[in-house]
């Protein structure tokens, strides 16, 4: 059984929602990023997104655009990014990771290629923003032989029937984006997330996760009463950001950055998993 | 004739009709890499352009504005005096810079401009480079009494100016990007990113022959009147067709406008001409069909300036109309192909272009232009004087005086 798998079974059988941060990788410099994802994980989180850097990340708002930026200015490629999952790999061996982002770097290596070496550091699943199912190509099959999970998006624009197509194509998990827009927008509308993600269980038992839009622990639990788990991104963004710019540069506390973004964690669990 | 040309010749009969396929596909290019929250928009465009393309009623409503509104057809004028002075092959200028809001991209905008009417869109966004298709797309709002925002790099909203000021004037918003690059290519990002948020209102019109399925289709349909009017001209002037066509390609929507109405015309060599910004040599341009390798930006699977690890490059070019990492999908099918030939015209190459058409036809060609017409005049001399060349006179060149007169050392 996959890792995402095994978690998600887990806690649902415990009857708890899951926690899935996102940072970008090498934000806000590379030596951060495994430390920061050991803090998450102590902090609650059950499945790390790991942002993968890329020069136009067309899907995201200003905060993760910046984190993308401040990642390519240190030259983090996704060779670098598997790195690091490795590295994190060495001491943890349960929670598992997604990679996020988009389809040039993982063309640019090659699938074949990608897809080993994902398996080899330890990914578990790849969502590639731009790479709705009908252009996925060989890069599913691929990643499926390697017992990595393939995530895709739903959207409130998704019609019935392509809700259909994506469920019989997604392994892992549903990643439901909750809102028109881009990430970190503020225009969550829980009873058409609710309405969206009804469709979406009539097509398969898959866990569905919630992204954009969930900034603390009360959007948290608004969504929660109806996921299984909820994707929290830019508010851990913008506030990594703004610590690490109030710190020496080049001499970087990453244990300070570790502890918001625990807290924010901490906060985020307790408001999803305090549905009735 | 240029050895060159040969590649023109092809083997296997390939029919360029049938492209791209129901997915938007140009052999391995093209296709729809977009975020899930657009497939739907995305859809419904197609689904409606392949109704209206073969709709008389729509046809007529676009051939009217292009003939009333746009100024169409433009003129095919013989460059006798720079034909002779080069000494080769007979050089015809095809004036898309006499349409209105001078340029060849009011062509596309007025066609998108009819779609999003038929589809009920209040508000139409635009990304810009050289402000050309920014100004084309305000114009068409302006007529159409809708809502206009323009996105352009904050770099480009400074060497263009004039343009910026042009379409505050007709009513648009003009919004500087000032995320990575702050040039063309980050005006996309942040055009498709207001698309998403704002999908239910607005109809993105897009300005060249990228993007996501079904945009290099339709913007290369609207465009494709630049060809079949410069084939037929060229016909009733010279009693046959032009041995070599000539255009510049950022986008390549000008290109493939002149270009795909005759790639069945086996006879007809074609080049098109990239920004060769510092010299391909030194990295520094804005040539990927020329000096780089496929990959996935901006919704298409196409060639594109990118490092080893896929991130995209920063180009140059004079011409900020040509300063974009990507190109066309259906460009990169017909380089593989050997249908067209690619090559590059470097920044200086370009100003004595601009320079010279300026000053032996009195005629001022937009900088991104100026490249195709550079490289018209090293093909000439390597053609007989009954030959001729077709170059596409894409854009005037106005807008770019501020460009010329600061290389000049002149402050206006």
């Amino acid at each position: 059984m996959s890792r995402i798998k095994a978690t998600l079974a887990n806690l649902k059988s415990t009857n708890r929602k899951a926690i899935i941060p996102y940072i970008v990788a090498g934000d806000p410099e590379p030596e951060a990023t495994v430390t920061l994802m050991h803090a998450l994980v102590d902090a609650g989180a059950d499945i790390i997104e790991l942002g993968v850097p890329f020069s136009d990340p067309m899907a995201e708002g200003p905060v993760i655009q910046l984190a993308h930026e401040r990642a390519l200015v240190h030259h983090v490629s996704l060779t670098h990014v598997l790195q690091m999952v490795s590295v994190f790999r060495e001491t943890n061996q349960q929670t598992p990771l997604v990679l996020m982002g988009y389809a040039n770097p993982i063309e640019a290596m090659g699938y074949v290629a990608f897809a080993q070496q994902a398996a080899n550091a330890g990914v578990d699943g790849v969502l590639t923003v731009d790479m709705p199912p009908e252009e996925i190509g060989d890069l599913g099959s691929l990643l499926i032989e390697q017992d990595i999970d393939s995530i895709l998006l739903i959207s409130p624009t998704t019609s019935p029937d392509r809700i259909e197509k994506i469920c019989a194509k997604a392994s892992g998990y549903i990643y439901y984006v909750s809102l028109k827009g881009v990430t970190g927008a503020g225009n969550l509308n829980v009873p058409e997330v609710a309405a969206q993600v009804g469709l979406i269980r009539q097509c398969t038992s898959l866990p569905i996760c919630v992204g954009f839009g969930i900034k603390d622990a009360a959007s948290a639990k608004s969504v929660a009463g109806i996921a299984d788990g909820v994707v929290v991104g830019s508010v851990l963004v913008s506030n990594i950001a703004a610590a690490a710019e109030q710190q020496m540069p080049g001499d970087l506390n990453v244990t300070a950055l570790g502890e918001i973004v625990a807290k924010l964690v901490k906060d985020i669990s307790v408001g999803a998993n305090s549905v009735e | 004739m240029n050895s060159k040309t040969d590649s023109s010749i092809i083997s296997s009969p390939v029919d360029y009709g049938a492209v791209p396929d129901a997915r938007g596909h140009f052999g391995p290019y093209g296709g729809r890499f977009v975020a899930e929250t657009l497939i739907s928009a995305l859809d419904d465009l197609q689904a409606l352009y392949l109704k209206l393309k073969d709709d008389a009623s729509f046809q007529q409503e676009f051939d009217k504005d292009l003939a009333h509104y746009v100024g169409r057809p433009s003129p095919v004028y013989h460059a006798e005096r720079w034909s002779k002075q080069l000494g080769g092959a007979q050089i015809y200028l095809k004036r898309e810079d006499l349409n209105h809001t001078g340029a060849h991209k009011i062509n596309n905008t007025v066609g998108q401009a009819l779609l999003a009417k038929f589809m009920g869109k209040p508000r139409v966004i635009a990304e810009t480079g050289a402000g050309q298709h920014g100004v084309a797309t305000a114009t068409i709002a302006a007529r159409f009494g809708m809502e206009c925002q323009v996105f352009m790099g904050e770099e480009d909203v400074h060497r263009q100016s004039l343009n910026v000021y042009r379409m505050k004037l007709l009513g648009a918003e003009v919004i500087p990007v000032k995320s990575g690059s702050r040039t063309l290519k980050d005006a996309m990002n942040e055009a498709l990113r207001d698309w998403v948020t704002n999908v239910d209102n607005t109809f993105y019109i897009i300005g060249t022959v990228a993007g996501p399925a079904p945009y290099p289709q339709l913007v290369r349909d609207f465009q494709s009147v630049i060809g079949r009017e410069a084939r037929q001209q060229m016909i009733d002037r010279t009693g046959r067709l032009p041995d070599a066509l000539v255009a510049c390609v950022g986008g390549g929507s000008n290109a493939i406008g002149l270009f795909h109405p005759m790639l069945e015309d086996a006879s007809v060599a074609m080049y098109g001409v990239e920004a060769g910004g510092f010299g391909l040599e030194t990295g520094k341009h804005a040539a990927p069909l020329s000096d780089g390798r496929p990959g996935i930006l901006h919704g298409n699977r196409t060639y594109l300036m990118e490092d080893e690890g896929g991130q995209i490059i920063e180009t140059h070019s004079i011409s900020a109309g040509l300063d974009y990492p990507g190109v066309g999908p259906e460009h990169s099918w017909l380089k593989d192909l050997g249908r067209v030939n690619y090559v590059a015209v470097n920044d200086d190459e370009a100003m004595d272009a601009f320079r010279t058409l300026t000053q032996i036809e009195g005629i001022m060609p937009a900088l991104e232009t100026s490249h195709a017409l550079a490289y018209a005049a090293k093909l000439a001399t390597t053609m007989d004087k009954d030959q001729t060349i077709m170059v596409n006179l894409s854009g005037r060149g106005d807008k770019d005086i501020l460009t010329v007169a600061e290389l000049d050392g002149i402050t206006l």
